[in-house]
């Protein structure tokens, strides 16, 4: 069965219909990208999908005893609350310190338990997110804009991190990202979104497909390929591995 | 030597203290001031309700305050809240009050009581009434702390770890409610929001984690409620005031030793 579906769900906000008639599924392990341009209603499926909206019409059906770690687009902790790193990772629920360190590092933030979360820069942040998100073993993962300020190896490295997760974790990845270069050929499965599912498949189909190259134009081909040998050659990471045939 | 009342309102001022303390920090990261406002001063109509038909003040305040607070609950809930929502209740509500209590002949006497507080005069029930409060209080955010804070943090990581953010939305808005009845004879429904927000305040300057930040605005605020006691007992004045001078003055201390 799979871990999360939508069934025809439709979502308002205030007078609008943001999203109509959407329906999807994710299974165990499956990287799936949701891209789509301002507007179409990408934050709002993903927070539709944690409970954070209820659907108006059709329903969101979710494996029992499912764990989502959710890395939120923005977090703005008021500076009213003193918070730092360490305190945050056992929010909600307490983790040991040998965990809380396990997981910084495994996000490539390695020791900066003691800081507090507004000195992080936007790189740093994004990653303790991550490995908060982690912290609770979930089966499905899911970043909005996960990779929104930072630069392109940034996110390059950000996204092959996500991948390395999935693997050592066995987790499900939902994504929602406007970066369609470093995306695409990270996912194994996208969704094409603009009020409904334009088109959905491997990337390769996608960016193939007439709805998407309406959406998005066709120069994203190009950087598509400029990112695969990038990302062949890439300086950012210190082990081979064998990225294609996962997103294949 | 210290007498009978002067222990009482020392024991009633330290007991204020610490559910304020707790649930001021609560106050602050939401930044729900307003609310608390809104909440104390609707309390002074149900003291103008109590006097009128001679039923018991902390009752009448009680329901009054826990109506108020899930009132504004419901109207955040569909958006409404806006600053000018919350000045329009939060006055309209002590105005009411006010003018009801000017209606009530035999209330006048007592109103100041119930503004400024006296806590000069707390009984052995206000006592108990004022500790249990505080108990309940304590009690139920020490229940909820983790899931009330991650509401706190962000109601979408609530949500994806399966919390309601408004149901601990609701559940703090009675606490709220709940304080401002038990600590209206202290410091007074004028002043009661000041209680909640400055000893947080001063003690968000001298912490690094919201645990730290809560019991040090515990501490900031038994200090400030002794000082306070101490304050109206020597100079003869009204004891929210002295109460919420010393808590500034704990503020304006920890400034000096502010953390980023």
């Amino acid at each position: 069965m799979s871990l999360l579906t939508a069934q025809n769900i439709h979502v308002r906000h205030g007078a609008a219909t943001v999203l109509h008639n959407v329906s999807f599924a994710i299974q165990k392990g499956e990287i799936v990208t949701i891209v789509g341009p301002n507007g179409s209603g990408k934050s709002t499926l993903l927070r539709t999908l944690i409970g954070a909206l209820q659907p108006t019409s059709g329903q969101v059906v979710r494996k029992a005893g499912l764990k989502i770690g959710y890395v939120p687009q923005k977090l703005h902790v008021d500076a009213t609350m003193p918070m730092t790193v360490r305190r945050f990772l056992d929010l909600p629920t307490r983790v040991t310190d040998v965990e809380a360190e396990a997981a910084l590092t495994r996000t490539g933030v390695a020791g900066i338990g003691t800081r507090p979360l507004d000195g992080l820069s936007g790189g740093q942040f994004q990653r303790v997110l991550l490995a908060r998100a982690i912290l609770s073993s979930p089966d499905i993962l899911m970043l909005d804009e996960a990779t929104q300020g930072l630069d392109q190896p940034g996110s390059a490295a950000f996204y092959q991190l996500i991948e390395d997760l999935r693997d050592s974790l066995g987790c499900a990845v939902l994504m929602v990202s406007h970066e369609l270069h470093v995306v695409m050929s990270a996912s194994d499965r996208v969704i094409c979104l603009n009020g409904h599912v334009c088109c959905e498949g491997t990337p390769e189909v996608v960016s193939a497909a007439p709805e998407y190259r309406q959406l998005f134009g066709t120069g994203t081909k190009g950087a598509l390929a400029l990112y695969r040998h990038d990302h062949d050659h890439g300086h950012d990471h210190d082990h081979p591995h064998c990225h294609h045939e996962d997103a294949h | 030597m210290l007498s009978d009342f002067i222990m009482r309102a020392a024991l009633a001022g330290v007991g204020t203290a610490i559910a304020a303390g707790f649930l001021g920090s609560f106050v602050v990261w939401r930044r729900m001031a307003y609310f608390g406002d809104a909440t104390a001063h609707a309390a002074v109509l149900g003291v103008a309700i109590a006097l009128g038909f001679q039923v018991s003040i902390l009752g009448s305040v009680g329901v009054v305050a826990v109506l108020m607070a899930v009132g504004l609950w419901a109207l955040t809930g569909r958006g409404f809240a806006a600053d000018t929502v919350l000045g329009v209740l939060s006055h309209g509500a002590l105005a009411l009050g006010l003018l009801a209590v000017a209606l009530v002949p035999s209330a006048r006497v007592d109103l100041d009581t119930y503004l400024f507080g006296d806590v000069l005069t707390v009984s052995k029930t206000d006592l108990a009434v004022i500790w249990g409060g505080a108990a309940v209080v304590v009690g139920v955010l020490a229940w909820r702390w983790s899931r009330m804070l991650t509401a706190t943090v962000s109601p979408d990581l609530a949500y994806a770890a399966g919390i309601d953010p408004r149901r601990e939305q609701l559940i703090l808005t009675l606490l709220l409610a709940g304080v401002v009845a038990v600590s209206i004879k202290v410091v007074g429904a004028l002043l009661i929001t000041a209680l909640l927000i400055i000893p947080a305040a001063a003690a968000r300057n001298l912490s690094r984690t919201p645990e730290a930040m809560a019991v040090i605005a515990v501490l900031c605020g038994i200090i400030a409620a002794l000082g306070g006691v101490g304050l109206s007992f020597t100079l003869n004045t009204q004891a929210g005031p002295s109460i919420v001078c010393t808590a500034a003055a704990l503020f304006v201390l920890s400034l000096l030793r502010r953390r980023a």
